[in-house]
């Protein structure tokens, strides 16, 4: 947690580094780019002395008022954006975002409220009303909730891969940065316009709970968001490029390592070569999926049936059901896909979206497979879900007990379910997404995550691409457009017959994963394999207006 | 950030600070007063060339059930502090929700800092002088005032009975939001605006998995939703939907109940871009360049329009510019009669730039849901649609499913539920075939959000290109 001393003193760095930068005009241009002139080491936080007392006067307020179990969290959330368009700044924002969230158990039901107002009497009114929503919920009350044991951590601190904190740099870099990159774009035959912007997160979190947990967390993760467009010249087409860099839980090293004004070349050419693409002919192909696309069909059609709370009806009036329910009928029995599958649920991959040291109940997750050779294996999980699953745990000679998997957006938003990272475990043959190509007769190699839509139950999926390749007798012969493959869930992973193997492993995600009501936003992270998929159902989206 | 004294905060308006620290909903709610006192506190801070202040502030009540269980039920206030510096060319905004003389000064400064360190934007436009605001009156107190029981006790409405049928569950959401926002700047212009919206939306299904029926509603007054009647209406969705029947995915005459045609009508707003169509790059590009404006692109009974004023939406009337909205036609009677202008594209095209909507309404017929279905030999009723994505931006082309309530309608009458499809579809090529208008209704709110009044309606030859077993 940054107090405001802090703060001041974070601001002054930056300043330090603006006129560093300002001396040096070009200094990052070239190769150099690589290794950063001034390395901010980042450490795990230790928590202020006054936030750890706001966080127990909430506590106390919330026992005080009859809760059984309380939780607070003091968080301070800090966005940065710099957005630009071919050769000029659109914006530059910066927010932030400080206050508490307490939630409370009073007699079986959760209350949860939520001020900005942190001074002592703030959080324990806070407390105090979370507890009393808590009571008034009472009059509707069917089951109480119980939640699994966690044992307490007193003392913690973590901090997550980044190595630079983007707040270090300075806006006249950051943007300069995207503007070359977006000029080498624009450099490619029929690319108009590019869009370009750079996305920080930096979250301060301060956890404490009536178990006995304390928790200091600081997590800094970045986005690269950029579109290549391409217009036909007598305008009757236009094409699309983007998606090019996955979203990470590192720091601004992560935007020097990709080194945007570099590859932007190749990308907007990639816009270009989309405007001569051949139309797709609908039929049957095998698809071989890059993990830069695979990434978002593991998303919908894996990770999102495997949430409990999805599969026992909570998400039924916003984000669904599953139709990986009930768990009785699954687990242990049903299979997902071939026995070389394995799919890891875990919140541990350094630099990956949903890596963290404590989840939101002071819960230290753990690693666990959903898919274990093939067949469903487990369930996503919080402290109040574990206990749901115990008859399956007991069976596996397994302890009752929370994967870790409670998240809140905000300090401002109410701790539920959200999803870790959830990856394809790389087979056991060390094959690539090239040796995977060379293996398949007829079908279509897919790079990049375009257009997707999934049933609210993850049976019916359809999914697009950035770019689609033509492959006959192994060897990719040309470039398609307007390609989408529709897939029933099961039936989709039971045709994969091909893996790639450690490495080919790659991870990729999502800046903004949506769930619950109010609706709370999730960055997570798949990691996955390339993969082949046999004669899967290609329609062509393309039509005329 | 912890602030033990508060003393050193009462120069600012005094409710924004509460000793008792109680997260009462009004400490969160500014009169238009106190907000612009409080921008003309914030603008005092500034030595830019130019500044604007956008502020918000609102208290937010939730009640969420499922499984025939209290879920999660929560209170949240909170505010927001934006301010924009201006250097010639150059801005940059920096957000807060620390109210302090300090955290203000500081807000400014940095955004200050920020700006001049950015790089010019030729696209920066002067800030605009005061202007003449019609105001809206959306504030209810019924939303706002609404105690935790008595929000448990709407819960109930749907809990109750579906506990007490056996072979239901229930699943749901009420939100209750109080806000208001204000928007200030250096030459004078001052805009506010506040309200409350009642969010009520329910899911029923069947124990046996076999049905799942959804019903909503939404209200700038509490007092006007009839929470009881969504809840029976997602009972009543829910057993008829039971044991869908799988047929052909094809081209089928569809009646779309408000909710269905809302979440897919309101994708043209997002697409009627001057700029990105004199780019080339949108669907209302004309063949050889030029745009569709003045052609007929939809069914000539198709009005399309934005209407803050509309008393079913009660929107916010300025965008986040300051520029006051009125009614806006952007489709009359199936022509193309504007696209979007920003107030850059404005200028350079030289023409009134249109401000950016708060509102979406399409004008409606006189036919109800059932006059509908009585007129139709065979076709499809659809209750609402689910992860509706873009597939071609060329002819928002899009894809999703439907969902929580699919009917075969068969010589004039619902005759059995079927399962779910998922379409490959445009909101362009369906309003081109258009049979039949409904009657508008307010909606409980689309995937893409915002205030929604759309009319049910019946059309021809709706995309569905294959079945979902989803129920």
């Amino acid at each position: 947690m940054t107090t405001r001393r802090d703060f001041l003193k974070t601001g002054s760095v930056a300043a330090g580094a603006v006129a560093l930068s300002s001396s040096l005009p070009g200094a990052l241009h070239g190769t150099e780019a690589m290794v950063p002139r001034v390395r901010h080491v980042a450490t795990a936080p230790e928590m202020d002395a006054v936030v750890k007392e706001l966080l127990m006067e909430a506590l106390n307020a919330a026992k005080l008022a009859g809760a059984s179990y309380a939780d607070a969290r003091i968080g301070r959330y800090l966005q940065n954006f710099v957005v630009t368009r071919e050769q000029q700044i659109i914006n530059v924002v910066d927010t932030d975002s400080i206050g508490i969230g307490v939630r409370a158990l009073v007699d079986g039901t959760w209350g949860f409220a939520a001020s900005r107002d942190l001074t002592k009497a703030g959080v324990a009114a806070a407390a105090r009303e979370a507890a009393a929503i808590a009571k008034a919920n009472g009059v509707a009350r069917d089951r109480r909730i119980t939640l699994a044991p966690a044992p307490a951590v007193p003392n913690a601190s973590w901090k997550n891969a980044y190595e630079i904190d983007p707040w270090t740099i300075p806006v006249e870099e950051k943007a300069d940065l995207l503007i070359r990159s977006n000029a080498a774009g624009l450099k490619a035959a029929n690319v108009k316009y590019v869009f370009s912007a750079l996305f920080f997160r930096k979250q301060e979190r301060s956890y404490a709970n009536t178990d006995g947990s304390v928790i200091a967390q600081t997590i800094v993760q970045t986005a690269i968001q950029q579109q290549f467009t391409a217009v036909s010249p007598d305008f009757s087409d236009f094409q699309n490029r983007g998606n090019t860099i996955q979203p990470v839980g590192r720091g601004w090293e992560w935007v020097l390592q990709k080194q945007l004004a570099e590859n932007a070349v190749a990308w907007g050419e990639e816009a270009s070569a989309k405007l001569k693409a051949k139309p797709v002919e609908v039929g049957r192909y095998d698809l071989v999926l890059h993990p830069s696309h695979l990434w978002l069909t593991i998303h919908e059609s894996i990770a999102h049936p495997t949430e409990l709370d999805r599969a026992m009806g909570y998400e039924a009036n916003y984000a669904g059901t599953s139709f990986v329910a009930p768990p009785a009928d699954f687990l242990g029995k049903f299979t997902y896909g071939p026995a070389f599958m394995n799919v890891q649920g875990d919140r541990s991959q350094p630099g990956a979206l949903a890596t963290v040291g404590y989840d939101d109940e002071g819960v230290a997750p753990d690693e666990f497979l959903i898919v274990k050779e093939g067949k469903v294996n487990d369930y996503q999980t919080t402290r109040e879900q574990a206990s749901w699953l115990d008859w399956w745990y007991k069976s596996q000679g397994k302890a009752v007990r929370s994967h870790g998997c409670s998240y809140a957006d905000n300090w401002s938003s109410v701790q539920f379910q959200r999803m870790p990272n959830v990856s394809l475990m790389p087979g056991e043959k060390e094959q690539s997404y090239e040796d995977l190509i060379a293996a398949t007769d007829r079908g279509i190699a897919i790079v990049g995550d375009g257009s997707f839509s999934i049933d609210q139950q993850r049976y019916n999926a359809q999914f697009g691409g950035q770019l689609f390749y033509e492959i006959r007798g192994g060897k990719i012969v040309g470039m398609l457009k307007d390609v989408a493959y529709q897939i029933r869930t099961p039936e989709f992973w039971n045709s994969m017959d091909m893996i790639g193997g450690k490495q080919s492993y790659e991870v990729w995600g999502s800046f903004f994963d949506g769930k619950g009501q109010p609706g709370q936003v999730n960055a997570v992270s798949h990691g996955s394999v390339p993969a082949r998929f046999r004669n899967v159902n290609v329609i062509n989206t393309g039509r005329t207006a | 950030m912890p602030r033990d004294n508060i003393t050193d905060v009462l120069s600012a308006p005094a409710r924004l600070y509460h000793p008792g620290g109680s997260a009462l909903p009004n400490d969160s709610i500014l009169s238009r007063d106190d907000a612009q006192a409080l921008i003309e506190r914030i603008k005092q801070f500034s030595r830019a060339d130019a500044v604007e202040v956008q502020i918000f502030g609102g208290y937010a009540t939730n009640v969420r059930f499922a499984d025939n269980q209290m879920s999660t039920a929560g209170g949240v206030g909170d505010f927001q502090v934006g301010v924009q510096s201006y250097f010639g060319a150059k801005h940059a905004v920096v957000t807060t929700n620390e109210l302090t003389d300090e955290a203000l000064r500081r807000a400014v400064e940095k955004s200050e800092t920020l700006a001049r360190l950015a790089p010019d934007d030729p696209e920066s436009m002067p800030q605009l002088p005061p202007q003449q605001y019609q105001p809206v009156e959306a504030y209810f107190p019924s939303v706002a005032d609404m105690s935790a029981e008595a929000r448990a006790r709407i819960a109930l409405t749907a809990l109750e009975p579906c506990r007490s049928a056996g072979d239901l569950t229930a699943a749901g959401f009420l939100q209750n939001n109080a806000f208001f926002t204000a928007f200030g700047s250096s030459t004078g212009l001052f805009a506010y605006h506040r309200g409350t919206s009642s969010n009520y939306t329910v899911t029923v299904r069947t124990t046996d998995g076999t049905g799942s029926g959804w019903a909503g509603a939404e209200h700038n007054d509490a007092g006007q939703v009839d929470f009881a009647a969504v809840s029976r209406r997602a009972i009543e969705k829910a057993r008829a939907s039971q044991k869908p029947v799988a047929i052909e995915p094809g081209r089928y005459t569809v009646i779309m109940e408000p909710q269905a045609v809302g979440d897919l009508c309101q994708l043209i707003g997002f697409y009627a871009d001057a700029r990105a169509t004199d780019e080339g790059r949108s669907p209302f590009v004309k063949q050889g360049g030029g745009t569709k404006v003045g052609e007929k692109i939809v069914d000539e009974r198709i009005n399309l329009y934005a209407d803050p004023f509309d008393p079913m939406v009660r929107a916010q009337p300025f965008d986040g510019d300051g520029l006051p909205l009125g009614r806006q036609e952007f489709v009359r009677n199936g022509v193309l009669e504007t696209l979007y202008y920003s107030r850059f594209w404005a200028k350079k095209k030289g023409v009134q730039p249109t401000g950016a909507p708060t509102s979406f309404l399409m004008r409606g017929g006189s036919a109800s849901v059932e006059d509908m279905i009585k007129s139709t030999p065979r076709g499809i009723l659809v209750t609402r649609l689910w992860y509706l994505r873009e597939v071609d931006p060329r002819t928002i082309l899009y894809t999703g499913l439907t969902r929580d309530g699919t009917f075969l309608i068969e010589n004039g009458k619902v005759s059995r539920a079927v399962k779910n499809f998922r379409f490959n579809d445009s909101p362009l090529f369906m309003l081109n075939n258009l049979e039949t208008l409904g009657r508008p209704e307010r909606l409980a709110g689309t995937e893409a959000g915002g205030a929604v009044v759309v009319p049910a309606i019946k059309v021809r030859d709706f995309n569905f290109t294959s079945l979902s077993d989803a129920i």
